[in-house]
This record gives structure tokens, sequence and C-alpha cells, in this order.
């Protein structure tokens, strides 16, 4: 199993940033997330973010909302996210789950930490878990051998900085900016401030996303973080395709953009 | 340290911790409470925090505030006997705590006059709101056209069509008016909008939250603010009947005018508690809003509380023919309440909320809030169970003008 030490030791020797891509579970279909998951792999992404489809998703603009809304209309379950982790893994990425609380909490936090980890998956990305909230998360996630990854913000104070990187293994997630998911016209400034303030309280890969939408952009902020996280581009690609084939060409094409933009 | 002349003391606003009954430092009402919500909101959350607990113990915040709800928003509001409405509920005594005649017709806009002048502190020059029945929609576009804040109110765009008088108000008062089209497209969804503007905007805006759910400190905010309803009606009933009542009810959407009423009796061990949540088409159709009665604990909108979930935390929508308690989750302390056993909970279907909303009319000449008629519902059917002895207060926590669409399809008028 790739774990996410050996993506960012691996991409640090290359003298490179890692690319992160994300993709809701169930979208466009069940089999299709994994067939578009695994085209973002064969491009060169080297972690894959599969998000858990939530009813509210507060934190995500127009893009991702619609395809999150697609996958729960399709039916998706929890036990549709972790096949999905687990066709993603054999891919030989690292490969995380991002999901708002509530579906950990009802699911039961030690069951669900277990069932990732046998699915082949690294760890979790919650956005809405606090470092406030979040012991019981990270008990559950230490005894099943998996990592928990907090967000950052641009209106974070040092001292939330610090108590967010405590709390994360694997890597801490910087939001460019502070707004809901979406590609942007540019990549928001104050994210660089942002990488360099979390650094100075960790050791930690720090990975930026929030905005990222063109190999450009991801040459930009390879430069300064440790993995650019890329998903409503992917996502948006998929979206405006006449079909799934026609978006996974599409989102492949984008990925090799982004590939060659982290190695610039 | 009562103000001269006032009818508001800093006691009154809050009880700072004296009653035991305030959240921990995290916001937390035993389990239930707290803050899920993204980090970019935590120095937000936490600016309001600092700001309010200043001002709560600031006299000229306190003089301001209770100015407004003088002379603006018609304190103290009065109670009212109806006896003929009360010989429908076994003789027992049923008194009215009269919301329905405050400044724009709902108690909701006691929380808001609170927030908007807590926005002046913050220094910000814009307040979003969400909005079920428009209610809050109404008094947070009221306020901000009194204050000069720039005002932008997210609603569902099925709230938007049944309650579509208050968002011509809310328009008229210089509001813009988002209709929410996504997921149920009622209150939950423009609560989700309303966060993603709040996030983008944080810096000018202050989301001036409107029921006592969400993430710490809106629940205790929002309380304290709504918390004046009790206090006079505490006093008030001592004033009218010699006792306090043997029962409080209130209808419970997200919960602000229940904890509002019922909060300055939390001490009084001899006064039951009653919420009426709404049981739509009752609970086996499984359309209804039955947070506390039938949900089950988690996560919504930033807070841990009842919610209606299914087996993996996905919210199912809720159901009522009142936009305003047509919510799927709850205000934390509320589900305190319930599991302490301090407070019962109970479902009023459509039909038996139409029925109170009817019965009201004719026999007392007041149209309540289809919300508060759920309430009134519950009352008769109390009234019946105590007897004849019994004395109930019951909010009435608005009224029902902007609820005239809705009667003229139930009652075909
Ligand atoms: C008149 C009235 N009563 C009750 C409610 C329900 O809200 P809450 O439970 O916060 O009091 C509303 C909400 O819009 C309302 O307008």
């Amino acid at each position: 199993m790739t774990t996410l030490q050996t993506v960012f030791a691996k991409a640090k020797a290359d003298n490179r940033a890692a690319l992160v891509g994300y993709l809701p579970a169930g979208f466009p279909s069940k089999d299709g997330a994994i067939a578009a998951a695994a085209a973002l792999v064969e491009a060169g992404c080297d972690v894959i973010e599969i998000g858990l489809p939530y009813s509210d998703p507060l934190m995500d603009g127009p893009t991702i909302q619609d395809a999150v809304h697609r996958s729960l209309t399709n039916g998706t379950r929890i036990a549709d996210v972790m096949r999905t982790v687990e066709g993603v893994a054999a891919t030989g990425a690292a490969t995380l789950v991002m999901t708002y609380w509530n579906p950990i909490d009802k699911y039961g936090a030690d069951r669900f930490a277990r069932d990732l980890a046998n699915a082949g998956g690294v760890g979790t990305i919650t956005p809405d878990l606090t470092p406030e909230e979040s012991e019981p998360w990270r008990a559950a996630s230490a005894a099943a051998g998996i990592d928990t990854v907090f967000l950052v913000a641009p209106s974070s104070t040092e001292q939330r900085i610090k108590a967010v990187v405590d709390c994360c293994t694997g890597f801490v997630y910087a939001a460019s900016l502070m707004g809901v998911t979406g590609a942007r016209e540019s990549v928001n400034v104050a994210a660089e401030g942002l990488v360099e303030r979390t650094k100075a309280h960790t050791d930690l890969p720090v990975c930026v996303g929030l905005g990222v939408g063109t190999g450009a952009q991801a040459a930009e902020v390879a430069a300064y973080a440790d993995g650019v996280i890329v998903g409503s581009a992917f996502i948006r690609r998929i979206l405006d395709a006449p079909d799934e084939a026609a978006g996974l060409e599409s989102v492949a094409t984008l990925a090799r953009d982004m590939a060659r933009g982290v190695r610039r | 340290m009562a103000n001269e002349g006032t009818i508001l003391t800093a006691a009154d606003l809050a009880g700072n911790g004296a009653r035991g009954d305030d959240p921990d430092v995290h916001g937390k009402f035993g389990i239930f409470g707290g803050r899920y919500v993204p980090e970019a909101l935590i120095p937000a959350l936490d600016e309001v925090a600092a700001v309010y607990e200043k001002a709560k113990n600031d006299a000229e915040f306190l003089r301001e505030f209770d100015h407004l709800l003088r002379t603006y928003a018609g304190r103290p509001t009065t109670l009212t006997d109806v006896p003929r409405f009360s010989e429908r509920a076994g003789g027992a005594r049923i008194v009215l705590k009269r919301e329905d005649l405050t400044h724009t017709g709902a108690h909701k806009i006691n929380n808001v006059l609170g927030q908007a002048l807590l926005t002046k502190r913050l220094g910000k020059k814009r307040v979003i709101a969400e909005t079920g029945a428009g209610q809050h929609g109404v008094a947070t576009a009221t306020a901000a056209a009194l204050l000069g804040l720039e005002c932008v109110i997210y609603m569902g765009a099925v709230d938007c069509e049944r309650q579509a008088l208050n968002v011509a108000r809310m328009k008229l008062l210089g509001a813009t008016v988002v209709p929410v089209t996504n997921g149920s497209q009622t209150l939950k969804d423009a609560i989700n909008e309303a966060f993603r503007d709040w996030v983008t905007n944080v810096d000018t805006t202050h989301y001036l939250f409107g029921t006592v759910a969400g993430p710490h400190p809106f629940p205790e905010i929002v309380r304290d603010f709504a918390r004046i309803i009790g206090v006079e009606a505490r006093r008030q009933m001592l004033e009218l009947t010699g006792k306090l009542p043997d029962a409080v009810c209130a209808a419970v959407g997200g919960g602000s005018n229940a904890i509002g009423v019922f909060h300055a009796f939390i001490g009084d061990q001899d006064v039951a508690l009653h919420g009426y949540e709404a049981a739509g088409h009752g609970l086996e159709s499984g359309e209804h809003a039955l947070t506390l009665t039938a949900g089950s604990v988690g996560v919504l909108h930033g807070s841990r509380t009842y919610v209606l979930q299914d087996d993996e935390g996905q919210t199912i929508e809720s159901h009522s023919i009142s936009a305003g308690l047509d919510y799927p989750g709850v205000g934390p302390e509320h589900a305190w309440l319930k599991d302490s056993g301090r407070a019962t909970y109970h479902g009023v279907t459509d039909d038996e909320a139409m029925a109170a909303f009817s019965l009201l009319a004719r026999t007392e000449g007041i149209i309540p809030a289809i919300e508060s008629s759920h309430a009134l519902a519950g009352a008769l059917e109390l009234g019946r169970e105590l007897g004849p002895a019994a004395t109930i207060l019951v909010n009435l926590s608005g009224r029902g003008d902007k609820d005239m669409g809705t009667a003229m399809k139930y009652f075909n008028l």
C-alpha cells in the first residue's frame, strides 16, 4: 500500500509537489467514479481523495454540490464509498476519503476507520471537524492506522494553526481562500502566506486546495506548497462532457496538464 | 443591577452562568452543541462570542437594546386571557403571551435587534440571514433598514412561494431575497447557502442567525436575546394570576421562541415545559418535522443535536404546513432539556394545528401564525389532561397575516 509518507517523500526526492485529485464516489456513476479516479492516477495524480456524498455540503460550491447531488440520486451509500476506495487504492495511489463529519459520526467512528483501512484507504480529510471535537476521530484513526487531515484557512490565527496541525497526520490541508470549493480565475495570493505560516508550526507536508483549475495555476502553487489539490475543475470536465467516455478523456487531459504543472 | 427605568437588566438578558445552564467554553450543553464548521469560520465565531460577552455586561449596550425593544419592537408585550378558547381545553385557563403584537409580528424581532446592535459593534456593514416562514427575514430586513446595514436574505424557493407576502415585505424594506433552489428548497438549504455566503464574505458580513441552532455561540446569543419573552411573562403571570403557571407551551422549529419563553422558568421545578414540533402528515407518513420526538443524535449546521437523518447520517427532508417549523434540526439546548427530562416534546399534525388556528380566530378574534398554532393545539390537549384548575401559558410567537395564502388554500376561503 502506498502511504502519504511515501508519496510526499518521493515527490520531494523528485523536487516537485504532489498532485492530489478529488472526485466524489458515485459520480458520474458508481463504476464511473472508479474509472475517473484511475484516469487521474494514470495521468499523474499521486493522491486521490474520494468524496463521501452528503446531503448538506455547506462548504461546497455549485460544481461539487451538483456532482454530489447526482451521486446521492444514484443511491450512493457508504459501502459504495468503501468499494470506490478499494478500486482506486488498487491503482497504487494513496487514497483518502473526504467527508463531512456526520456520516462518520452516524456510521460509528471506530467502524468507519476500520472499514476504510480494510478497503486500503490511508486516511480522511474532515473539513467541518474542529480540533475541539476531533478527539474521538483521532483515536479511532490511530487505532486503525489511518491518517487524519484537517484544514487551516487564511483567517486562522497562529494559535488556531497550531491547534489544527497538532491534530494532523499525513499532511495539512491549507484552504487557499475564504470561500467554498470551486475553480477560480486565479489562485488567491493569501495561499502562499498561509503555507508559510503553517510550516512554522509543523514538519508535515502542506497541500493547497480551493480554486486550482489549470496547469499554470498548479505550477504556481507547486512553487511553494508540498501538494496541489484539484477537485471542482476535474468535476466540471465530467459534468460538461456529453457522455462518460468523453468525460474520462477530458479529465485525463486536464490531469496531464496539472501533472506537468507540478513538475515545472 | 437593574437599569433605572428600563425593562431589561443584565440578569434578564443572561444569567452569566449563575443558573448553571449556560453552555461550557466550547458551547456544549452536556453532549450537545459545540462547533462543527469549516476552520475558516472559527475566527468569526470567536469574534462574535467575544463581542457578545463584552456587550452583555455593558450598560450602554443594554440601554440601547432596551430602548429598541420598548420604543421600536413594542415591548413589553401583553398577556391575554382567552376564556372562550379555553372552554375547548377542558376549562383549563389558557393565557397567551402576545409576541404577535411586536413590530413585524413575531418573536424574531427580539433576537434580530440584539444581533443588529452586535453587528454595529463588530464593525460590519452587511448582514445575511436565512428564513423559513419569512418572519426572521422580515425582522432582519427591518433592523437592517433601521440601522443602515446592507441585507441579503436566503430563503428556500418552496418557502418563497408559500410565504410570498413576506418576500414582498423584505424587498420593500430594501433587502435582497435570494431564492435557494437546491436540496429540499426550504429552511435547511437556505442555512447552507447563508453559510456559503458567510465563509466568502466574513470580513464585511455578520450572519444574523435566526434561531437557537447552529454553531456556538449562536444558540446562547439567540436564546439570551429571546429570553425577555419568559422574563416578562413570568412577572406578568404572577401579577395576573398570583402564581406561576402549571405549564408553559411553545412551538419548536429551531427552538428560539420556545427557549425564549421557557428559560426564565427552568428553575421553577413545578412549572412543566412543553414544546410542540410539527408532525406534518403524521409520524407514520414519514412527512413531518419531529426532530426531537423521532430524530436521532447527530450533527447538522454546525451543532450536535437531534437530527432527522437516515442510517448513514444523510439529512431527511422535513415536512410541515408551517414553513417556520419545517426544519430537520433543532437547537442543542432543547436536545439537552429533552434528555435531562426538564422539558417534554410532542408532535402536532398539520390538521390539528390548522384546527387550533381557526378556533383561536373564531373564539378570540386573534389570527395566530401557523407555527404558534402548533402550541395552541398542544395546549388544548394539555388542558383537557390537566383539568379546569390548571393554568397554561402559551407563547403566541407570531401573527397569521403571512399565512393567509396557506389558509385560503386549506380552508377554501
Ligand atoms: C411565528 C413563528 N413562530 C415560530 C417559529 C419557529 O422558529 P423557532 O422555533 O426558532 O421559534 C417561526 C419561524 O419562522 C415563526 O415565524
